[in-house]
């Protein structure tokens, strides 16, 4: 069965001034549809005809892992923004980031910072790990901490393509500005 | 001494419609600049500090992976402007092509395996064309990778070479790479590529 373009949680100009229309418009419309498209016609007459698209990206390697895990990578990530988002996490999310960072503003020191020293194309991500502690790794290309045995509970998109037309070189004003549209809700409920 | 942003020969409105000059202007103004500058600082203070670049590349294994990618991003970019021009285009002509048609059949076999080498590199990279014992070879390297470097799988000297991070086309082509690649050969710059052929 052929894998679908999620809908998204939101209109394509509501995540403005942070992310554009235009820049949804081709990151939701071109790239996660072409990684979409590219995985269904890569998984035709392969053992991952049928398999749920988390199998595939914890057993495929190559091109098939590549598109699958930017599918999967970027459904979380529009997941995680609302318009209305922004704020800090409460609850059990808010208490565990205290618990293992200090403080939410050295949680979000400490992500920023993973974010702007990405080399090239890639993913930050806020991660839980086997003995319940929540950790930030980078990801390079499509990598998915899944594969390490982390939860995902949060991530960004730092690959050119998630803010080029809005921010060109100044990726650290992109990261800036995500803080202003994570959906806690969502991410807290993750966790 | 340290590294310098080094000027173009050409206006960055000269390669349009094919590289449009707000592209050039960020890209060389803001990203190569970038690289330079923690280039110095991360060869600040270090026994590579006055080295030359190229000797550099050679034992990059040893470096901090700041050196890697800063002085790759450098060297990369220096040859990337080098190998354009506003009158470029065409065929190479004389030995440069002798030796295109001897090691790939044609001019159009060897434009399709670059171009296919640039498309596919997934996520941010080069293509290159590669000079070695072999004659010449197409490759690719991850972000700011180059054949001349040590832990390069294909080894060589770059004698053309195209930028295929997203910061180089997106303003103009988005998500459509394919379309900046081909609009790439009508700027490519055959003397200075025949130039750095011959060494």
């Amino acid at each position: 069965m052929a894998f679908k373009l999620p809908a998204l949680p939101y209109g394509q100009s509501e995540l403005a001034p942070v992310m554009s229309e235009k820049t949804i418009s081709f990151h939701y419309g071109k790239h996660h549809q072409a990684y979409v498209n590219n995985l269904n016609s890569l998984i035709v007459d392969t053992g991952f005809k049928d398999a749920s698209l988390e199998k595939i990206v914890m057993e495929a390697e190559g091109g098939i892992f590549n598109n699958a895990a930017q599918v999967w990578n970027h459904t979380f990530f529009f997941e995680s923004l609302a318009p209305e988002g922004g704020g800090e996490p409460q609850g059990d999310l808010a208490r565990a980031i205290e618990r293992d960072f200090g403080s939410f503003g050295k949680f979000r020191d400490e992500f920023s910072k993973a974010g702007a020293t990405l080399f090239g194309s890639g993913w930050v991500w806020l991660v839980k790990n086997s003995s319940g502690s929540l950790d930030i790794v980078q990801e390079s290309n499509a990598g998915n901490p899944m594969l390490r045995d982390l939860a995902p509970i949060l991530t960004l998109d730092v690959w050119e393509h998630a803010y080029y037309l809005d921010y060109q070189n100044r990726r650290p004003d992109y990261i800036g500005a995500f803080w202003d549209i994570i959906n806690w809700q969502k991410v807290g409920s993750r966790y | 001494m340290s590294f310098k942003l080094p000027s173009l020969n050409y206006n960055y409105n000269a390669l349009e419609p094919h590289i449009d000059a707000r592209t050039m202007e960020i890209h060389h103004t803001k990203h190569h600049a970038a690289y330079i500058n923690n280039l110095n600082a991360a060869l600040d203070n270090t026994p590579a500090a006055g080295k030359d670049l190229e000797g550099i590349m050679a034992e990059i294994s040893q470096h901090p992976v700041a050196v890697r990618n800063n002085g790759g991003g450098h060297y990369n970019h220096t040859l990337f402007w080098e190998v354009m021009s506003p009158g470029g285009g065409g065929e190479p002509r004389g030995e440069l092509m002798d030796a295109i048609v001897k090691s790939f059949g044609s001019f159009g076999a060897f434009k399709d395996e670059f171009s296919r080498a640039a498309a596919t590199r997934f996520g941010s990279g080069w293509a290159w064309l590669v000079k070695n014992e072999n004659g010449l070879v197409v490759s690719s390297t991850p972000n700011q990778d180059n054949p001349l470097m040590d832990l390069a799988d294909v080894k060589g000297t770059p004698i053309l070479g195209i930028d295929v991070w997203e910061h180089a086309y997106y303003l103009h082509y988005q998500n459509r790479r394919p379309d900046y690649i081909s609009a790439f050969w009508n700027v490519i710059d055959w003397d200075a590529v025949s130039a750095k052929y011959r060494g």
